[in-house]
């Protein structure tokens, strides 16, 4: 392979791996202000179908697009409703909505299974592209590849920078502090769940009328692309820019199974696909071990030297949740 | 009837009642004649003895996992991870007997040791979720759904790899066993009294066990308030973890039974669904192993009858899953409502 074909493989790495990134941006959102959406699975599938469903009766992206952001947030209404007013476990109802989306998408998808409909077409920005390297890595994609670059440091910025982001991260650390400084805690709650599930549902279009073009049924291959990006939100460590880097190296660990396919016939495609789950179950552990108990107990035994360098290392790689995560909040 | 119940019942035939009618409006948003659509998933249900065999055929493994979640649920846990475990058990029994085909020993020996392998699968794979939770503090959620991709990948590389038939591997699994390494079923069907009897048992065990012995109440100590148990002296963690290593020895017998009495064989996707519809059942039932058989049964049957759609309606038999989900949703936000009504009235 020359350096020329790897660009470009790696430019696609950064395209597909925009529908992830949009819905660990999303979710982490979410957990920020103290709600678990676990039915993003459905969330995605459901507005890849409707979004895709409404591009091609409408012929306009755009509405595609923002077809895909509203089933997003309306999924993630009920999830906040259901929690917020109704107190119900978080969990189950989004469990519940991740197999109803589904379901659904499959029920509700058959009449444009196969159909042609509208694509993202490129947008390469003008001088940038020419920049060697860069120009072809970053600057010959599309709209939505470009938002969803920027949309790391907005909420990035909007999380660590701003005042609105200091409250959102008060009402999932300490809900009863930002209460008494002036939060309508539960009202934030339902704000960030909602915009954080529109985020959610933009990952469903981004998929299917630009990353593989098309709705085809459970062989659109965007299933349990909802569960990896809920495990990506926690390696991430509810920070977008480490989330963004997962979100990256997953779309990167994909696209590296597809290469080496060629090197190892022998291996099937769908082993190489998964290859990145194991890896993510050993950064999660990796990210959560320092907080069992047994392991502090073996850092006390080692020597002074090794044992700084450990906890140091373990505290590198920890990240804790939002101290309310999925603890309903009562005013009175 | 004291007026609570009456309430409780309003509120669940209310949530039954806003289900069916979100499926009606779905069946008519896709063009097929609801009355008859859902006259079809009844005949298709119950309109011959094949269908009805085809529905206990479903329901053994519903029963089982639907077993299993109700001890993990018990202990507070989220096992989410029971595709995995079921499918660990699939794995296990068809090695083993793969590996004793050959040999001499009795046949009905070799499947005792190869559904025995698929427990012991089950219940490894669910250690391993547990242990992930247990010790290295990564929650079962997450763990369990990246075992499960794990345990998937690994049945396609066997079917494609190391297990695949003479020839070229595909899809269809591996070659089928030797029709005396069949679970004894009812004549000209896949139906086996032997599978069935034992999920039916199991499922009682589990009934039994949460109700009335010292083992269930200190599970649902741990999983009702872990902190409290722990300082009344139930030992909390081994507590999590033996949920774990039942839940999955059920989820890995109905992998098992899985190979040995339906399919004979492996094949990619050998759980089905069925883990995560047990976990369906349970909150449907909120957690009440008494409605376990009934429930999985109907679930089982909803199962069944949608094939009848697909065929008559050119309907995606994704639509038993619409049904499915819709009438837990609206349960589970009918028992919200239920609980905020009483409060404030």
């Amino acid at each position: 392979m020359d350096t020329n074909t790897i660009l470009v493989g790696l430019a696609g790495v950064l395209a597909a791996a925009a529908p992830v990134l949009f819905a660990v941006l999303g979710e982490t959102i979410t957990e920020r202000a103290g709600i678990i959406n676990l039915s993003m699975n459905g969330s995605i599938l459901l507005s890849a179908m409707g979004g895709f469903a409404i591009a091609q009766l409408t012929g306009s992206l755009m509405l595609g697009f923002l077809g895909g952001m509203l089933i997003g947030a309306l999924v993630a209404l009920i999830v906040a409703f259901s929690s917020i007013t109704l107190h119900q476990s978080q969990v189950a109802v989004g469990f519940v909505l991740a197999l109803a989306g589904r379901d659904l998408s499959y029920f509700l998808g058959v009449p444009y299974m196969n159909s042609s409909g509208p694509v993202l077409q490129g947008l390469p920005i003008p001088f940038l592209k020419d920049i060697p390297v860069l120009g072809v890595l970053l600057f010959r994609q599309n709209l939505i590849t470009y938002i969803s670059y920027i949309l790391i440091f907005l909420v990035w910025l909007w999380i660590f920078r701003t005042r609105p982001g200091l409250m959102l991260r008060g009402i999932g650390e300490r809900p009863a502090a930002a209460y008494v400084r002036g939060a309508n805690v539960n009202l934030m709650r339902y704000v960030y769940t909602i915009i954080g599930g529109a985020f959610i549902g933009l990952a469903g279009p981004a998929f299917t009328l630009n990353v593989k073009a098309g709705w085809m049924g459970t062989q659109t291959g965007l299933d349990g692309i909802g569960w990896i990006a809920l495990s990506i939100t926690i390696f991430g460590g509810w920070n977008p820019i480490r989330a963004a880097f997962g979100a990256y190296l997953f779309s990167f660990l994909q696209w590296l199974g597809l290469v080496l396919q060629s090197q190892l016939p022998g291996v099937p495609t769908q082993v190489l696909q998964v290859a990145p789950f194991p890896l993510m179950i050993l950064t999660l552990l990796l990210v959560n071990i320092s907080d069992a108990e047994w392991v502090a107990r073996i850092l006390a035994t080692l020597p002074e030297g090794a044992r700084r360098f450990t906890i140091k290392l373990l505290r590198t790689l920890r990240a804790s949740p939002p101290a309310s995560l999925g603890v309903p909040f009562e005013s009175e | 009837m004291k007026k609570n119940s009456w309430i409780n019942v309003g509120f669940q035939v209310g949530a039954l009642v806003v289900a069916l009618l979100i499926t009606t409006l779905l069946l008519v948003a896709a063009g097929a004649p609801p009355l008859k659509a859902y006259a079809s998933i009844i005949s298709g249900a119950f309109g011959s003895s094949n269908n009805i065999e085809n529905i206990l055929i479903t329901w053994s493994p519903l029963l089982l996992t639907t077993a299993g979640v109700l001890i993990t649920f018990s202990a507070g846990l989220w096992n989410i991870g029971i595709e995995g475990q079921m499918t660990l058990g699939a794995i296990f029994a068809t090695g083993v007997l793969r590996a004793l085909q050959n040999t001499q020993l009795p046949p009905a020996l070799i499947i005792i040791l190869g559904i025995l392998a698929g427990v012991i699968g089950g219940a490894l794979w669910a250690g391993l979720a547990g242990a992930l939770k247990t010790f290295g503090g990564v929650n079962e959620i997450f763990g369990g759904l990246g075992l499960n991709f794990v345990s998937t990948a690994l049945t396609i590389y066997l079917v494609f790899g190391p297990w695949k038939r003479p020839g070229v591997g595909s899809m269809s699994g591996t070659q089928p066993f030797d029709e005396k390494l069949w679970l004894p079923s009812l004549p000209h069907t896949e139906l086996s009294l032997w599978a069935l009897g034992i999920s039916l048992l199991v499922i009682i065990a589990v009934y039994f066990m949460l109700r009335g012995t010292h083992l269930g109440l200190r599970l649902k100590a741990v999983g009702k308030n872990s902190k409290a148990a722990f300082l009344m002296g139930v030992p909390t963690w081994q507590y999590s973890m033996f949920a774990f290593l039942l839940c999955g020895a059920f989820a890995g017998l109905s992998g098992a039974i899985q190979v040995t009495s339906v399919y004979h064989r492996l094949l990619p996707n050998i759980s089905n669904g069925y883990g995560f519809l047990g976990l369906l059942v349970a909150m449907l039932i909120n957690y009440q192993a008494l409605w376990a058989a009934p429930i999985a049964f109907f679930f089982a049957a909803v199962n069944i009858g949608s094939v009848q759609l697909q065929i008559q309606y050119k309907l995606d038999s994704s639509f038993a899953g619409v049904l499915q989900d819709l009438l837990v949703l609206l349960v589970l936000l009918g028992e919200g409502a239920r609980q905020r009504f009483i409060k404030k009235g």
